[in-house]
């Protein structure tokens, strides 16, 4: 799964720390990155924003059947995720057994390796999850 | 606006046809489309062709210029349409804008997908692409994860049970196996549905539409001219599309798809029916779940509650409301681009009363429902048989 | 003067059994656990590597602080110390000083000196903290180490992380004094483009660990005039559970002294994080007024060994601190692995994309 480095390298601050934005006019939060607020629109005032990485499990699935270059980590949990600050977001739950996920679990974010672009490419990071009991 | 028809309909069979290529699969179904119309190849005045990805599954782009080359409509004017899965949808609507607007008279639409010549993995990969590359794809997810995370919600909230989504698959391999055309020609049960492979939980393997090649191309004319060539007028009533989220996780509710319920909307209004006037519906399965939650977004139920009708089963060909005559995308294949336009060759076997054994009694009317990845893009047709 | 401002380590869910290796090699594993002096140890989880483990353990590190002292450590230097880094060339140390938010202020490099090379790191950002150049650095110690199947490396090559804020504000601990002693000793290594280490069997040892260990912890005692009983704990590198004791006996340190600061039997041999982690467990018990003696190895070789004195600022991390920011917790969470698994874990099967 050959990736332009760029494509993912310029997401690298939204992935590594979860920083997405904040409409200063409607105080909606967003992640990822909204460049302007859908509700406000041009009267928005969106910046940047840090979310802390605490969430609950909003639903979720345990994927059997993995994307390319994501085989070796099947089967893996998968949820969406809702931010204690309001967005939903979509990670991996991972160091979950299957007693331990359902819809509400309490979550918070880890650093995890998502992919490697083959042997000798990239190694690519971002966020995922684990339960936070 | 002007009225339209559409005046003939082609299609190849669906599945796995390792003999024929991208070209090979739209101008069989080209052929049959403008046997059918009985238009000669100078009489058509444009094209538009939905395709999601021939550029990845087969290494092809400029999809549209290479069918209007090989169907010989050259130089007319030829379109590549895309929508994700509902590319086939929005090639049909096109069509028809450009007829009802007045640019021009006959148009033809087709849409096919050539999806064998990956391999599970790779077309996995290619279709994740219809939802949100960075902020989906690159998570691990897959299609089936993403309606699954749906149905898991829908689930919660309304108390579906995986035996409701089992018996649309169950009823959409019935329909199949009344349809030469139908991937699948084999019914099948709850229990099979159940005890299939895990996907994506809780979707199962008989709970996902297949990897499947094929093609379908319908001929559209202008009501007055379409005359000239058919008694069976089948006339384009309503036509509605709109656009949700590209994301799941950026919407409202994920149990609920919002472009198909404005697209429906918009569609009713512009037909002047509801849907007790509608005859049969062919909706966007892609998995089970998404069958449910189409005909409750439709209007057809409220929603946690197509499952009753499901459990009763009102939605087979001989029910109240017959869904996915065909077989769905479930049972009938879902050659991506070439599904929106199935579903309106479907409609228009109905309406003309040719289904044979899955014929639904009486229909006049019928609608259509494709949808573009995880709901981003809804389309909605609505057609009436007209004497 | 500089000091250990707030710590954090990390050890990943997955364990394999001592037994459950030496199943596989036809061994005893009785005979094994007897000898190394550790029943199993800590296999990282398949999305995990030294990057990882050393964001997770930095982010207890900063999170303690914060909640200690109401306000965030601004860090600019990192100082990855590691025999595992991801890549041969590519620092760990800016993915991990991006994934901390610290870019692009920092001074920041990965070192390698085999295990010692995180209290490496420790001295290096104490004297630059000490010069007035910065106000915060983090040194990490951090490995996934590998051992070649069949090795006697093989049972014990774990893997964790122990991150270390140093600076002046709000210190819990004083680095009183550090001394290190190095020489050229082959007793264990791995070239470039080998896939797993070497070693000297018998002569990691004597001529290795034991003459390091012992002699820098002599000679820093003796430089300070101090004894063994000046110390409430004292922590050893600890590339299995039988080394730190044999080093303490011979030092004539009681078992009590050691014990808090010997996590290997447990989770293995964490390699640059070895030494680090054990200190990191004896803090999560330190009150405020402990001395701790700590003495790192890092074959090829070479000791850096530290005199620690904890202030009663510690008991503002003991009061805000959350479960999970203590290394008990990873310790005690734990999901065993089949030697199957492990070798998937660990990318040794063939014909697999790492």
């Amino acid at each position: 799964m050959k990736k332009n480095l760029a494509l993912v390298w310029r997401r690298i601050p939204q992935r590594y720390r979860l920083i997405g934005s904040l409409c200063e006019s409607c105080n909606e939060k967003f992640f990822p990155k909204r460049h302007f607020c859908p509700k406000c629109r041009r009267k928005g005032k969106i910046k940047d924003f840090q979310f802390s990485g605490k969430g609950s499990v909003y639903s979720y699935t345990k994927v059997s059947v993995a994307p390319e270059g994501y085989e070796s980590m099947a089967p893996y949990y998968l949820a969406i995720v809702k931010l204690d600050e309001g967005p939903l977001l979509l990670a991996q739950i991972v160091d979950c057994e299957d007693d331990e996920i359902h819809i509400g679990a309490k979550v918070r974010k880890a650093f995890r390796i998502m992919n490697k672009d083959g042997k000798e490419g990239v190694i690519n990071y971002g966020f995922k999850f684990i339960i936070d009991n | 606006m002007r009225r339209v028809a559409v005046i003939g309909i082609g299609i190849t069979k669906f599945g796995e046809h390792w003999e024929k290529g991208f070209r090979d699969l739209v101008i069989e179904a080209g052929k049959n489309a403008l046997e059918d119309a009985n238009v000669q190849g100078e009489e058509i005045d444009a094209l538009f062709v939905g395709a999601m990805s021939p550029g990845l599954m087969v290494g092809q782009e400029h999809a549209a210029a290479l069918v209007a080359d090989y169907i010989g409509l050259n130089p007319i004017p030829a379109t590549r349409v895309e929508g994700a899965c509902a590319s086939g949808g929005l090639a049909f609507r096109n069509a028809y804008m450009a007829v009802a607007s007045g640019m021009h008279d006959i148009v033809v639409a087709g849409g096919a997908e050539k999806m064998t010549d990956l391999d599970t993995a790779q077309i996995s990969t290619v279709l994740g692409g219809a939802g949100d590359e960075e902020w989906e794809l690159f998570q691990g997810a897959t299609f089936p994860a993403i309606y699954a995370l749906m149905a898991k919600r829908h689930m919660h909230e309304y108390h579906t049970r995986e035996e409701d989504m089992a018996l649309v698959s169950v009823k959409n391999h019935k329909h199949a196996s009344m349809n030469d055309y139908a991937q699948f020609q084999k019914e099948i049960t709850v229990e099979e549905v159940l005890e299939s492979k895990t996907v994506s939980s809780p979707l199962k393997l008989l709970d996902c539409s297949p990897i499947t090649d094929g093609a379908a191309v319908v001929v559209l004319a202008e009501l007055e001219k379409a005359k000239k060539y058919t008694d069976t007028l089948i006339e384009v009533i309503g036509s509605g599309q709109a656009s949700g989220q590209i994301a799941l996780h950026d919407r409202q509710s994920i149990t609920q798809i919002d472009a198909t319920r404005v697209a429906a909307e918009k569609a009713l209004k512009q037909a002047k029916v509801t849907h007790k006037d509608i005859d049969l519906v062919e909706v966007h399965d892609c998995f089970t779940i998404a069958e449910i939650l189409a005909l409750e977004d439709l209007g057809f139920f409220k929603k946690g509650e197509a499952v009753k009708a499901i459990r009763e089963n009102q939605t087979y060909y001989d029910g109240s409301l017959p869904v996915n005559t065909s077989g769905g995308l479930k049972g009938c294949g879902h050659p991506v681009g070439a599904t929106g336009i199935k579903q309106i060759v479907e409609v228009a076997i109905q309406l003309r009363n040719q289904a044979g054994k899955r014929q639904v009694k009486n229909a006049e009317i019928g609608m259509t429902h494709n949808v573009g990845g995880s709901g981003a893009t809804a389309v909605v047709h609505i057609l009436k048989r007209i004497k | 003067m500089a000091g250990i401002c707030s710590y954090g380590a990390y050890v990943p869910k997955y364990r394999i059994k001592v037994d459950e290796i030496a199943n596989v090699w036809g061994e005893e594993g009785e005979r094994i656990k007897n000898g190394l002096g550790l029943i199993e140890k800590s296999v990282p989880g398949i999305d995990e590597d030294t990057a990882t483990m050393s964001v997770e353990s930095s982010r207890i590190a900063l999170e303690r602080y914060e909640l200690a002292f109401n306000k965030s450590a601004i860090a600019n230097a990192v100082f990855v110390g590691s025999e595992s880094h991801p890549y041969a060339v590519k620092p760990t140390a800016t993915i991990v000083q991006e994934a901390l938010g610290f870019s692009p202020n920092v001074y920041s490099a990965d070192l390698e000196f085999a295990c010692k090379a995180g209290t490496t790191a420790m001295i290096i950002i104490n004297s630059m903290v000490d010069s007035g150049k910065i106000d915060f650095g983090i040194a990490i110690g951090s490995d996934t180490s590998q051992g070649r199947p069949m090795d006697a490396l093989e049972y014990s090559a774990g893997a964790g992380s122990a991150s270390f804020l140093i600076g002046k504000e709000n210190t819990i601990a004083t680095i009183v004094d550090h001394y290190s002693f190095s020489t050229d000793t082959p007793d264990f290594w791995r070239r470039q483009h080998a896939e797993f280490p070497s070693h000297g069997g018998r002569f990691t040892g004597q001529p290795a660990y034991f003459r390091h260990v012992i002699s820098a912890t002599k000679k820093l005692l003796e430089r300070t005039k101090t004894t063994v009983n000046d110390y409430d704990y004292f922590v050893f590198h600890q590339p299995n559970g039988k080394f730190p004791q044999l080093a303490a006996k011979q030092l004539g340190i009681p078992k009590e002294k050691i014990d808090l600061g010997l996590v290997t039997p447990y989770i293995g041999n964490t390699y640059s994080g070895a030494s680090m982690v054990g200190l990191a467990n004896v803090l999560d018990n330190c009150k405020g007024n402990e001395r701790i003696f700590v003495c790192s190895f890092g074959s090829g070789a070479g000791s850096d060994a530290f005199i620690i004195e904890v202030n009663a600022n510690i008991r503002k991390i003991r009061q805000t601190e959350k479960e999970y920011h203590r290394l008990e917790y990873y310790i005690k969470r734990k999901k065993y692995l089949s030697y199957g698994m492990y070798a998937k874990h660990r990318g040794k099967l063939k014909g697999l994309e790492d």
